[in-house]
């Protein structure tokens, strides 16, 4: 409406403070936003139901948008297909020989590893489902760096989940709806993921600062680090399993270790997200929050252990049940709680609950 | 002259550009370059005429832009902000100037809006982001004078005093 036909033609407020006052409130909204938003934390709630919304609209357009690049890199793709054929053929050739070798390393690998962990009653992860999206927005500024993928909640994806291209690791999801997922790269200066130097185990904190080679932060130990080291997940927090592939340590121009990411091998159009839960939290908290006592002096002189259930959990009193080192044990989060299994394992194995005490101090 | 085409028509192109150009495509193995739409009409805004229109649709892209880029809700708005009013307190000392004049003081408030979201980003986040990105994003948003010019040409003559 023009100034001078509207219906406040007969108001008389200088334009210049008109327009001070709405700069004002406009940017006082702004910092308010700002303040407010917390895109990176864990929490469901800290995704505002605007971006959520935002997310389930942008999705279709932007694959409505990538639609004709995808169909022009598939007729790329299609005629250097054709004209490379018989050299593809040939490093294919190369490719395989050298997997059937690595195939064969692996599982002779694999054999001494289950061997090892039959020995030791070792509890791994379970594995992790996964299930494959599409990028459909790319936004690749220096102040976010994130993707929007073509999946969300109706196939299980959580806020936490880690994301990795067909290399190695690239994110994590910090925002879901139906439809959409939001993937926040490791390169976005908001990520903070914990990490390890495979070479020496050392610990560090990948912190992306919007370069394309994120910053090793907070390393500790002398010279913990070289140049081509390979970095993976720690899993230290439960952010992601321990041991994907994240990069290779390089050291940057400002004298900062860096990593220089697998996944930046390729182009990041497909993706896979990690439907990982923490492992803590496939525990029965209620059985892991149970009070375990150590062993009181009974009736009969034999020891015994008393647990006192968490409240509102049935009460318990039989002693658990004795470890044996050998065999691999049934997996219980309250073994590392129990008195015995506190014990060295080889030496008081031929001790069991049911031998006689001990009579003194040998001669 | 209403207000739908002097404020509402160049918003709509801003998002729909920011929208194409955020698309996953790749030219050669290159990505698209991500300029900052927002700055042309930011920029042509203030320039032309004071508007109270104006700062609050520079608040509605900014909010879009960190919708669809996954930023920080409220930066984008912030640093439009920032450069509208730095046009806006300097417009006086841009009448009469060249092409090529204009285009640098296109320049300094595309700088302007950029400093005031890296600043912002160092505060929010605790990490100074990579002053290489920041200025690969900073020069395509600098080639984007024409349009702004475009839209200053257009309605010089025009009625354009909005409430």
């Amino acid at each position: 409406m023009s100034y001078r036909d509207g219906h406040f033609q007969d108001l008389k407020v200088p334009l210049t403070w008109t327009v001070a006052v709405a700069v004002v409130v406009a940017a006082v909204i702004a910092i308010a936003l700002l303040i407010s938003d917390r895109r990176e934390t864990f929490r469901a709630s800290a995704y505002s139901a605007a971006r959520a919304v935002a997310d389930a609209v942008n999705m279709p357009m932007g694959e409505v948008m990538a639609a004709p690049g995808r169909m022009a890199g598939q007729a790329g793709d299609y005629l250097k297909d054709y004209f490379f054929a018989a050299s593809e053929n040939r490093r294919l050739r190369q490719e395989v020989a050298d997997l059937k070798r690595l195939r064969d390393d692996d599982v002779a690998l694999r054999n001494i590893n289950e061997r090892y962990k039959a020995l030791l009653g070792f509890r791994t992860d379970p594995p992790v489902p996964m299930v494959a999206a599409r990028v459909v927005l790319d936004a690749r500024g220096p102040f976010s760096d994130t993707r929007l993928a073509d999946v969300g909640k109706e196939h299980g994806v959580e806020i936490g989940n880690p994301v990795m291209s067909d290399r190695g690791l690239i994110g994590r999801v910090v925002g879901v709806t139906r439809g959409a997922s939001r993937i926040l790269l490791l390169t976005d200066v908001a990520s903070r993921v914990p990490v390890l130097i495979d070479r020496t185990n050392a610990r560090a904190i990948l912190t992306g600062d919007a370069s394309s080679a994120p910053k090793l932060e907070y390393l500790r130990g002398q010279n913990p680090v070289r140049n081509g080291d390979r970095i993976l997940t720690s899993g230290d927090g439960g952010l992601a399993p321990r041991g994907l592939p994240v990069g290779t340590a390089v050291k940057g121009f400002d004298g900062a270790w860096r990593v220089q990411l697998d996944a930046d091998e390729t182009s990041i159009d497909f993706v896979r997200i990690m439907l990982f839960t923490d492992f803590a939290k496939l525990v029965d908290q209620k059985e892991l929050s149970a009070i375990s006592l150590p062993p009181g002096p009974a009736a009969n002189g034999r020891p015994q252990a008393v647990t006192m259930a968490a409240p509102g959990a049935p009460p318990s009193a039989s002693p658990a049940p004795a470890a044996n080192p050998v065999a691999p044990a049934k997996p219980s989060p309250r073994r590392a709680l129990s008195p015995k299994t506190a014990s060295p394992p080889p030496s008081a194995a031929s001790v069991s609950a049911d031998a006689p005490p001990p009579q003194g101090p040998a001669p | 002259m209403d207000l739908w085409r002097w404020i509402g028509v160049p918003t709509l192109i801003c998002m729909i550009a920011t929208l194409l150009f955020a698309a996953p495509i790749r030219v050669f193995g290159l990505q698209l370059p991500e300029p900052v739409f927002p700055m042309a009409p930011a920029f042509a805004w203030g320039v032309l005429r004071p508007s109270a229109a104006a700062p609050f649709a520079l608040l509605g892209m900014g909010l879009f832009l960190d919708l669809v880029w996954g930023s920080p809700t409220g930066l984008w708005s912030l640093a439009l902000i920032a450069a509208y009013v730095t046009v806006l307190f300097s417009r006086n000392m841009m009448t009469g100037q060249s092409r090529s004049m204009m285009w640098t003081w296109f320049a300094a408030a595309c700088a302007v809006a950029m400093v005031t979201a890296y600043v912002a980003t160092c505060l929010d986040a605790g990490v100074a982001p990579s002053l290489v990105s920041t200025l690969w994003q900073l020069a395509p948003t600098m080639l984007l004078y024409p349009f702004a010019h475009r839209l200053i040409e257009r309605f010089e003559d025009a009625d354009i005093r909005f409430r």
